[in-house]
């Protein structure tokens, strides 16, 4: 049974002005495991898409399954990411990352030893006490992770969460982050309007036409090298392919 | 950081320590400057004391109030006016902007109202106020709630307006309710603007409770000015002026340190 599946989703905005529609009947399917990459310029709808598959938007028609269940709303086996970190900087770095515990209820000794459990593996333990505005650029996406891996979501949805960063963190953090998705044998669905981050994050991709949203192309990404990273992937002589067949898909004009 | 200074650092903070006490003994000098240069210019009568009044002259009707034992139950008069119009204000002013923020509906029909009632001069309500509920503490009260609240209501809701929307997104991914999202985010990221409010308030609900005595007139400090302007006492005008603007500005500081201490706990 797929961790995602998209039937037909479409999503038109009302305003004064009149209709908007941002994404046209859009379908895929994501296997439990999956890293899938979607990438298409700004304001194709990815963002909407992905608020939808988390349940925070109704789509206008169309709809998504998690585990073959039909979703209706918010549902705890889905983490959310966003572009920027959003840790609340009147929170210590341990109180930011039992936010979701909290909200859900979910302070229990045995979900807690999780957190303590994850800040140890990922190297955060030391800075629990501290509040974000001390730690780097890295370190807050590592501790924004952990704050959606602790309520112990399947399925990882991640939305531009790296376009905050500057690039050379940035090359850092896509490596940190995705070693702990697939450490932690999570689902993950990255938006992104990043082709190379896109290439070397996911499994595989697809790539959005402008406004109104539609799957143009399905590439699936395979490297001829063991343990892929992705570092090691920019690195890959297939990458170059991959950017190129994905660029002139994507049609960008200046 | 490095563990050992350097002679450069350590010349720096010295500079650094140096200018700042530098500003405070100008400070305290720039005090006993007005109050001597008050004192003397009364005293050679280039200025007259029966107007201007002078601190010496202040100083002995501040021990001779003291002594008839009137001054305290005047001062206590006007403080307990000013803490529980001040508390009262503020908040109810943090609670009709969180009604306002969980309807949109109230704060839309609201909107209107809250603006003409914020441009409106608040005190204009006083001798209204004294008809309805008598000329006493409850008026001047209610005078100080009317001058702090309405801004309290407008300043506190745009703050909360202004909460990081994304934050808000990332609690509701988690399936926080509206209550949870005003608690965990609206309420703790607006903590700066309630404080600032808070402080505004201090000034507020002096000006509506002396305000508020003014027309009275029967206790407090501002009772103490009124009458002394009456009858010509400027002694004792400018003597609970001074005691208003030492108590006014204790408050400030008590609110203040209060911030501080809640944002260091919390
Ligand atoms: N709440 C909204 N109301 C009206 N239009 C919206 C709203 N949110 C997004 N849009 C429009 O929908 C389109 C897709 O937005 P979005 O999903 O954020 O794109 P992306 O994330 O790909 O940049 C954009 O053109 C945007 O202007
Ligand atoms: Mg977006």
């Amino acid at each position: 049974m797929p961790a995602v599946t998209v039937e037909n989703i479409s999503k038109r905005y009302h305003t004064i002005d009149g209709e908007i529609p941002a994404l046209d009947n859009i379908s895929f399917e994501v296997s439990e495991g999956e890293f899938i990459g979607i990438v298409g310029p700004s304001g194709c709808g990815k963002s909407t898409l992905l608020s939808i598959i988390a349940g925070l938007l109704k789509p206008s028609s169309g709809q998504v399954s998690i585990f073959g269940e039909k979703l209706t709303g918010v549902n705890p086996r889905i983490g959310y990411m966003l572009q920027r970190d959003s840790l609340f900087e009147w929170r210590t770095i341990y109180k930011n990352v039992i936010l979701g515990l909290e909200i859900q209820n979910q302070v229990t000794p045995d979900r807690l030893e999780h957190v303590e459990h994850l800040l140890e593996k990922y190297g955060l333990i030391n800075f629990r006490n501290h509040h974000p505005s001390q730690l780097s650029g890295g370190m807050r996406q590592r501790a924004a992770l952990i704050r959606t891996l602790a309520v112990n979501p399947d399925i990882l949805l991640l939305d531009e969460a790296f376009s905050a960063l500057d690039y050379q963190t940035r090359l850092a953090v896509n490596d940190d982050i995705y070693k702990i998705i697939k450490k932690e044998g999570k689902t993950a669905i990255m938006v992104t309007h990043d082709i190379s981050e896109a290439i070397c994050m996911s499994e595989r991709l697809y790539v959005m036409s402008k406004r109104p949203g539609t799957i143009k192309m399905s590439v699936e990404i395979k490297f001829n090298q063991e343990n892929r990273t992705p570092l090691s992937s920019r690195e890959a002589p297939e990458f170059r392919q991959y950017f190129n067949k994905v660029w002139k898909e994507l049609d960008v004009h200046v | 950081m490095y563990k050992q200074e350097s002679e450069e650092q350590k010349k720096y903070l010295q500079k650094l320590k140096a200018r700042k006490r530098l500003i405070t003994a100008l400070r305290i000098l720039l005090l006993i400057f007005i109050f001597v240069f008050w004192e003397a210019v009364t005293r050679f009568n280039w200025l007259d004391p029966f107007i201007f009044s002078s601190p010496g002259r202040m100083l002995n009707t501040f021990i001779r109030l003291y002594n008839e034992g009137s001054l305290m139950t005047h001062i206590f008069t006007t403080l307990w006016e000013t803490v529980v119009g001040f508390l009262l204000g503020t908040i109810f002013g943090i609670l009709i902007a969180i009604i306002l923020w969980l309807s949109e509906t109230c704060s839309r029909v609201l909107e209107p109202y809250l603006v003409v009632a914020n441009a409106l001069p608040k005190i204009a309500l006083g001798p209204v106020f004294i008809v309805w509920m008598g000329a006493g503490p409850v008026a001047i009260i209610t005078v100080a709630v009317t001058v702090s609240l309405i801004v309290t209501v407008l300043e506190v809701y745009t703050g909360f307006l202004e909460t990081d929307s994304e934050k808000i997104r990332l609690v509701q991914s988690f399936g926080a309710n509206r209550k949870q999202v005003l608690t965990k985010v609206v309420l703790p990221s607006s903590f700066p603007v309630m404080m600032n409010a808070l402080k505004v308030n201090v000034g507020m609900s002096w000006v509506g409770v002396i305000v508020g005595e003014f027309l009275v007139s029967k206790a407090g400090l501002g009772y103490l000015i009124v009458y002394g302007g009456q009858v010509f006492q400027l002694d004792l005008v400018m003597t609970s002026v001074l005691i208003l603007s030492v108590l006014a500005a204790l408050m400030y500081f008590g609110v203040q340190l209060l911030g501080k201490w809640i944002s260091e706990k919390y």
